[in-house]
């Protein structure tokens, strides 16, 4: 069964005058448990489709479904709910709260989403079981990353977006921090949806999706992905 | 993972913000509580000399000071005496309008060899009296013999001690309840007793200037008019037809201190205005500080499922936990140091001054905290209002 379906949506940004359709017309369908890579160049409209699917913004045309529920049409309450139940973020900012420590910054969810897992056992994980007790100041760009997706997985959610998440760190670094996501994503079945520049991670998606002005340009699944570790990096 | 995480976390690491916070509100709690404290002290120390007054008009020897003589008495608790015949007792009684006329006879007590303490001594006519008798039967059931004294509740003596008033060893026999006067200051006893004393002054040598017969004179008459006549003009009559008598309506007498009460009142009233003006401008601004500081924060934690709701009362259950503490320091800090320094108030002040009945001060203390926690709460909720507006996707997208 598809875990998500987009059904026509659009979504128009106003500006005064001039309007920019930032998704036109996007029909979609995505497996459950599977990774899903989406591709294409600046402005095309892949955050703003990472966006509709994690609840922080609304379709001005068009059905989205989550298992089967339609989310376009929810209020920014239920939005919430939806997001604390569903769906985990990691974004290229890290998005920490900078007066908790790590495992605090972890532990957070634990009074959003309703089924958490153990900030522990996340935070040793991604490794960082020996950096609990700092403050994501005192980390390293990869460490807090790192951090970020413990926290994402944390809330135990259905599907995991990504957007741009190695965007700030260094090549290195960042081959590492996906290395870790998508395994750990795997490893726990996760419906992982990441937007990169990253041509090598394509090779290990289920699916391809390739993005341009606001279109969806093709949807390639991928028979035979390679692993993790089969990657040459 | 307890609920107040969170809030408790954001208050442990800004030091600085939470005791501005808490600072504030602590202000807010402390102008309003010893702000109304002193005014409702004020008002019950004038009702309670009304009260205790109990008289209509008081009659007294038209000499130069006799008058403010008996107010600073009354007020202020400073000692004096004057004398005048008897018999004007009598005339006072035969005015028309006059109910209830009792006389008193004072003394007043010297810090010498001969007396344990200076105090005024005020003589009562157990007979007629209507003032002093009800106060003295609230603590105290029985009569007063001779050299008997009940003192009022400053004059340092307990009862079962004696006081030494012209060589002679008066036994207190009851402490009167407080009326924030200089009533306090004073012993009372029966008129025989001060006329036993003061002729024992007379007989150590010390002149009272006494005007008439020595073993005939009176201090003062109480006066209770009759329904149906006009106070003042009792008083009028008195001073017009009775040589060498002045009348006073007691109201009168208290007319400065009603003005100076309502001086002071005002004052205080327009600091207390002008104290939460500030503090909550302060208040307000602080959050509005907060909250731009503080927008990705709020990003995070909606963009995690917070809902607007859960964010608002994180908010409040922050501002709660600092203006809690703060309210109470306030009126904390407002009755240690109202309560222990009433005596020093009331000379400052030079006017009556009484504090509330403890029941009206734990009510008003309850107010307090609820206007103070409640003015602090409505700010936060303003500014809580405000972040849980962020859009998360736009807010961590600008900070990328
Ligand atoms: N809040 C907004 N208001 C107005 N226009 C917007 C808004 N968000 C996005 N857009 C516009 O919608 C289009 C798609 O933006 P989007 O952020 O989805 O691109 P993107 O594919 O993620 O690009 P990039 O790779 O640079 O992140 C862009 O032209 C952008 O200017
Ligand atoms: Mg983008």
């Amino acid at each position: 069964m598809a875990i998500v379906e987009f059904r026509d949506v659009s979504r128009v940004y106003r500006n005064g005058e001039h309007e920019q359709r930032a998704l036109d017309h996007v029909n979609l369908s995505l497996e459950e448990g599977q990774f899903i890579v989406v591709l294409g160049p600046s402005g095309a409209g892949k955050s703003t489709l990472l966006n509709m699917l994690g609840g922080l913004d609304s379709p001005t045309e068009g059905t989205i479904l989550v298992n089967g529920k339609d989310i376009s049409t929810l209020s920014a309450d239920e939005l919430a709910e939806y997001r604390a139940a569903s769906v985990g973020f990691v974004f290229q900012s890290y998005n920490l709260i900078p007066t908790l420590t790590v495992i605090e910054n972890v532990a957070l969810v634990k009074e959003i989403a309703p089924n958490p897992l153990s900030s522990h056992d996340m935070l040793r994980a991604v490794g960082l079981e020996d950096h609990i007790h700092q403050f994501p100041a005192e980390l390293s760009g990869g460490e807090q990353q790192r951090v970020s997706i413990a926290r994402a997985l944390a809330k135990n959610p259905h599907i995991l977006l990504c957007d741009e998440p190695t965007g700030a760190l260094d090549s290195e670094t960042g081959v590492l921090v996906l290395r870790l996501l998508l395994s750990m994503a795997r490893d726990m079945g996760k419906t992982i949806i990441i937007v990169t520049h990253n041509q090598n991670i394509a090779r290990m998606a289920d699916m391809v999706i390739r993005v341009k002005s606001g279109r969806i340009q093709s949807c390639e699944k991928q028979e035979h992905p390679l692993a993790v570790e089969e990657v040459d990096w | 993972m307890k609920k107040l995480f969170l809030p408790w976390r954001s208050l442990h690491h800004h030091p600085a913000r939470t005791f501005i916070l808490a600072l504030l509100v602590c202000c807010l709690a402390f102008s309003v509580f010893s702000g109304s404290v002193l005014i409702l002290s004020l008002r019950n120390g004038l009702y309670s000399l009304e009260n205790r007054m109990g008289a209509d008009v008081i009659a007294v020897p038209s000499t130069a000071k006799s008058k403010t003589n008996l107010e600073q008495m009354l007020l202020q608790g400073t000692t004096g005496y004057f004398y005048m015949d008897r018999e004007k007792l009598d005339q006072i009684q035969a005015t028309s309008g006059v109910l209830t006329a009792s006389p008193q006879l004072f003394l007043a007590s010297l810090r010498a060899s001969c007396c344990s303490l200076p105090v005024q001594v005020i003589g009562f006519d157990p007979e007629t009296d209507f003032t002093v008798r009800p106060w003295i039967a609230e603590s105290y059931s029985g009569d007063l013999a001779l050299l008997e004294v009940a003192v009022g509740s400053k004059v340092s003596a307990g009862v079962g001690e004696k006081i030494r008033i012209y060589e002679n060893n008066c036994p207190v026999v009851a402490r009167l309840a407080p009326t924030g006067t200089g009533l306090d200051t004073a012993v009372y006893c029966s008129m025989e007793t001060v006329r036993h004393l003061l002729d024992a002054a007379r007989s150590l040598g010390h002149d009272l200037k006494i005007n008439g017969d020595p073993e005939d004179v009176i201090s003062a008459v109480y006066i209770r008019v009759a329904d149906g006549y006009d106070p003042e003009k009792v008083a009028a009559d008195i001073s017009l037809h009775i040589r060498k008598v002045d009348a006073v309506q007691t109201k009168r007498m208290f007319t400065g201190v009603s003005d100076s009460l309502s001086g002071i009142a005002g004052t205080v009233v327009w600091l207390v205005a002008a104290v939460w003006l500030l503090a909550l401008a302060i208040l307000i601004l602080v959050f509005i500080l907060m909250t731009r500081a503080r927008r990705r924060e709020f990003a995070v934690l909606r963009l995690a499922g917070m809902s607007r709701t859960m964010l608002r009362r994180m908010v409040l259950a922050e501002s709660l936990l600092c203006s809690l503490p703060g309210a109470l320091a306030g009126v904390g800090i407002g009755a240690a140091v109202l309560f222990p320094f009433n005596a020093l108030i009331e000379s400052m002040l030079g006017l009556p001054y009484l504090s509330p009945p403890a029941g009206l001060v734990i009510l008003l203390a309850a107010a307090t905290l609820l206007l103070s926690v409640g003015a602090s709460s409505l700010a936060a909720m303003s500014a809580a209002a405000r972040l849980s507006r962020v859009d998360p996707g736009t807010t961590l997208r600008e900070g990328a």
